[in-house]
């Protein structure tokens, strides 16, 4: 029997992977970005697994625009990131320090 | 019945001139600033003089009268008022007399300088301040012609102000008077705060009235800041009231009438035009101390403190300026010297309550001193401007009007029976032997000591002078121009300097409106003790003026022994004044006369008393060295340490600095990496989750 905790832990497994990939990984900007849609993802799991022990479609329906956001933002981090390979030629995430103070 | 447009045109009619001489002195010229500044002294002269009749044959009521209102704040208002009594109008004569003298003898003197009408200008304003002063009925007022003196005073000492000596001479003159009216401002303000008004006759009735005891809190004797303080002295530090408010008044009289140690300012205010010297470094400004001090003998009389402080202060005076005028070589110097006794010997009156003595040797010398001023500057001119006595000599036989004014000068400066120094420095000399029979203190006998040995010492630099500028050798010619004479005061007089400059000099009598006034002052030189004796001193001209406490009775015991001039000098004679004064004469003939290789010796014999008396016993150093330098020091520190150091470079760049420091430190925080940034918001946002749990679910 799979209950709701079985769906909570699967999300709070795959937020987790996707928080330490996001520092862990050194290399590549484009795995961040694969990183910071899982995490939308386990926020999905979480609100359909909701949905369906409360009865209540809303968490279903906030899923949607969660995809849809994630789906854009997607699109907007691929762009960045093109133009970044551009400047920069390179991608490697240990050598975008602008920041730096 | 004094007229009140009497007085203010004896006060005015200076400003009209100085005024018109200073502000049109392109328009009017030169003959025109002299005769228009002449014009108003003369004016104010005959009025005085009228003024001092109407006193004396027509017995009139003193004048004391508000004439316009300055100022009201709260309860307190200033005014302009006249206060004339018959000290204020012997004051008058003296001051416009002299000062009319010296406006004919500048003529003369002046003649090649460029800044002619300047000059006038100025002396004028001079004579309307000093009118001011003596005139005064509030202490506002006297504090006004105080200040305006001292201007003018600072302006004349500068007045060839391309000379650096002139320059620091003057700058010092003011910042030594700043000094002393430091303190009279401190006793004006003590008879403000004590009896709420600044009028004379107001503040004089009230201490005569008032608890002689009273006392306030100079200092709470601890140091505090805030709440936190700290007990340096076991109670408060208190002080009579009248002491302090007298004492005060006497700092300001010892700047202005160069009383040890705020001396130091008068000898170098030679470097003024010597006209000047005689007006106000000798005959008028430098006596308003003593002029001030017996118009406040209300207030002095009342306190024993002050009175024994004066006479400290006078007798030192009286005697160490003395003997640093034996060693002098400039001849103005030895006259500046010469001054500075006098007047210790006023003070010295002063301080035994024998006011009417200091104000009688006031009057005298300053027709004696300004003689001997203009006679000096008269040998000055007749020298083409060398004052070095040793390159002079034998000036008798070429300026015989000038030798014989020096002399009577001289003889009346020593205290010669029957002329008029004697009757004025014998009754001083009277008063502190009976002071100190009576009260018989240290201070008292100091200043009778110090008082008959300066009688010696004035007499031998007196003779000095005279003897090294008129008889023996002449060494004008060997002193042939070396080009020393021709200093900046050369230049100041600018290349126009009529005389011829080529060969050596032959000096030459002075014109007329030089001798004139010589001739003039040597006549009350020698007659105006003599026939005022009597009345000043003797009779009770200054009554209402002067006030005296019966227990300090040394001019009343002075009077009830008088028995006329004629008497009094004959007395004289007898006293040990008259026999140092001989002494002083006999040693000064002998050495400078028949044998001048004594002083060589001399000279040698006694060369660590001579040098102490070069450096003026360390005075000069005291205050340009300790107090200037002091300052000077005190300033750097501040300057270096507390502004620069301490707000600028630990304040103001030491804040900048740590805040670069932390800033350093924390930005290798900022590594511009996303993971690390990633990471602290995940663990910032645990941090806030374990709070919200902790404290919400709590």
């Amino acid at each position: 029997m799979i209950t709701l905790g079985h769906y909570l832990a699967l999300a709070a497994v795959l937020f987790c992977l996707s928080v330490a990939g996001i520092f862990i990984n050194r290399k590549n900007v484009i795995v961040l970005l694969m990183c910071i849609e899982l995490m939308l993802l386990s926020v999905n799991i979480n609100f359909v697994a909701f949905s369906r022990f409360l009865g209540d479609v809303d968490g279903q329906i906030f899923v949607f625009f969660i995809l849809t956001v994630a789906a854009a933002e997607a699109a907007i981090g691929l762009a960045i990131l093109v133009t970044l390979f551009r400047n920069r030629r390179t991608i490697n995430v240990a050598e975008l320090d602008s920041l730096k103070g | 019945m004094i007229q009140m447009n009497i007085l203010l045109v004896i006060a005015l009619a200076p400003l009209v001139g100085s005024i018109v001489a200073g502000l049109f002195g392109k328009q009017v010229g030169r003959a025109g600033a002299h005769w228009v500044t002449i014009l108003g002294v003369a004016v104010s002269c005959a009025l005085s003089l009228h003024v001092l009749w109407q006193f004396l044959s027509q017995g009139a009521a003193p004048f004391n009268e508000n004439i316009y209102t300055f100022f009201q704040v709260g309860g307190y208002s200033a005014h302009v008022g006249f206060m004339v009594d018959k000290l204020t109008a012997m004051m008058m004569v003296v001051v416009t007399f002299v000062s009319l003298l010296v406006h004919v003898y500048t003529i003369g003197y002046m003649e090649e300088d460029p800044g002619y009408q300047r000059f006038f200008s100025y002396i004028s304003l001079f004579t309307f301040s000093m009118l001011m002063l003596v005139m005064s009925n509030n202490f506002l007022q006297l504090f006004f012609g105080w200040e305006a003196v001292g201007l003018v005073s600072y302006l004349l000492i500068g007045f060839w102000y391309k000379r650096p000596t002139a320059i620091f001479a003057n700058l010092k003159a003011f910042l030594v008077n700043r000094v002393g009216d430091f303190g009279f401002l401190l006793g004006i303000a003590g008879v403000l705060a004590w009896i709420g008004t600044l009028d004379y006759a107001t503040a004089f009735t009230h201490a005569a009235n008032a608890d002689l005891n009273a006392t306030f809190t100079l200092w709470s004797g601890k140091i505090g800041f805030g709440g936190w303080s700290y007990d340096v002295l076991s109670g408060p530090v208190q002080v009579e009231v009248i002491s302090f408010i007298c004492i005060c008044l006497f700092i300001g009289a010892m700047g202005k009438s160069a009383q040890v140690p705020l001396h130091v300012w008068l000898p170098d205010s030679m470097e003024g035009p010597t006209p000047i010297s005689a007006l106000i470094h000798a005959a008028t400004m430098v006596t308003a101390g003593i002029f001030m001090v017996a118009r406040m003998s209300p207030l002095f009389e009342q306190s024993e403190a002050a009175l024994a402080f004066v006479l400290f202060i006078g007798a030192t005076t009286a005697f160490f300026t003395g003997l640093i005028g034996i060693i002098q070589n400039d001849i103005k110097r030895v006259v500046a010297y010469s001054t500075l006794s006098q007047l210790g010997y006023m003070t010295v009156a002063l301080g035994v309550s024998a006011y009417s003595a200091a104000v009688f040797h006031l009057m005298t010398h300053a027709f004696f001193k300004a003689l001997l001023f203009l006679a000096a500057g008269s040998v000055i001119i007749g020298m083409h401007h060398e004052q070095d006595m040793r390159k002079m000599g034998g000036l008798r036989k070429y300026m015989p009007i000038t030798y014989w004014t020096s002399l009577i000068g001289t003889l009346a400066l020593v205290g010669t029976p029957f002329l008029s120094g004697f009757y004025s420095k014998d009754t001083i000399i009277e008063a502190a032997a009976h002071n100190a029979h009576a009260n018989g203190g240290f201070v008292a006998q100091y200043g009778y000591w110090a008082v008959l040995a300066g009688v010696f010492v004035t007499s031998f630099y007196s003779f000095r002078l005279l003897y090294l500028t008129f008889h023996g050798k002449e060494r004008f010619r060997e002193a042939a121009h070396d080009g020393h004479h021709g200093d900046a005061h050369h230049d100041a007089h600018g290349d126009d300097h009529g005389h011829g400059h080529h060969g050596p000099v032959e000096p030459h009598e002075s014109p007329w409106v030089v001798t004139v006034p010589l001739i003039l002052l040597a006549i009350p030189s020698i007659f105006i003790g003599y026939f005022t004796v009597g009345p000043m001193l003797g009779g009770d001209f200054f009554r209402g003026a002067i006030e005296v406490l019966p227990q300090h009775d040394a001019m009343l015991a002075w009077a009830e022994e008088f028995k006329g001039p004629v008497a009094f000098a004959l007395h004289g004679m007898t006293m040990p004044a008259f026999w140092l004064a001989f002494g002083g004469f006999a040693l000064a003939t002998f050495i400078y006369l028949f044998k001048p290789s004594v002083a060589d010796r001399a000279a040698k014999l006694f060369a660590l008393p001579i040098r102490i008396l070069e450096n003026k016993y360390g005075f000069d150093d005291l205050w340009i060295k300790g107090f200037a330098g002091g300052g000077i020091k005190l300033g750097k520190f501040s300057w270096k340490k507390a502004d620069a150091g301490l707000i600028d470079g630990l304040l103001v760049n030491g804040s900048a600095t740590l805040v670069d420091r932390v800033a350093g430190i924390v930005r290798q925080l900022q590594t511009g990496r996303l993971y690390n940034y990633a990471f602290a918001m995940i663990l910032g946002l645990i941090v806030l989750l374990a709070v919200l749990v902790k404290v919400v679910g709590a």
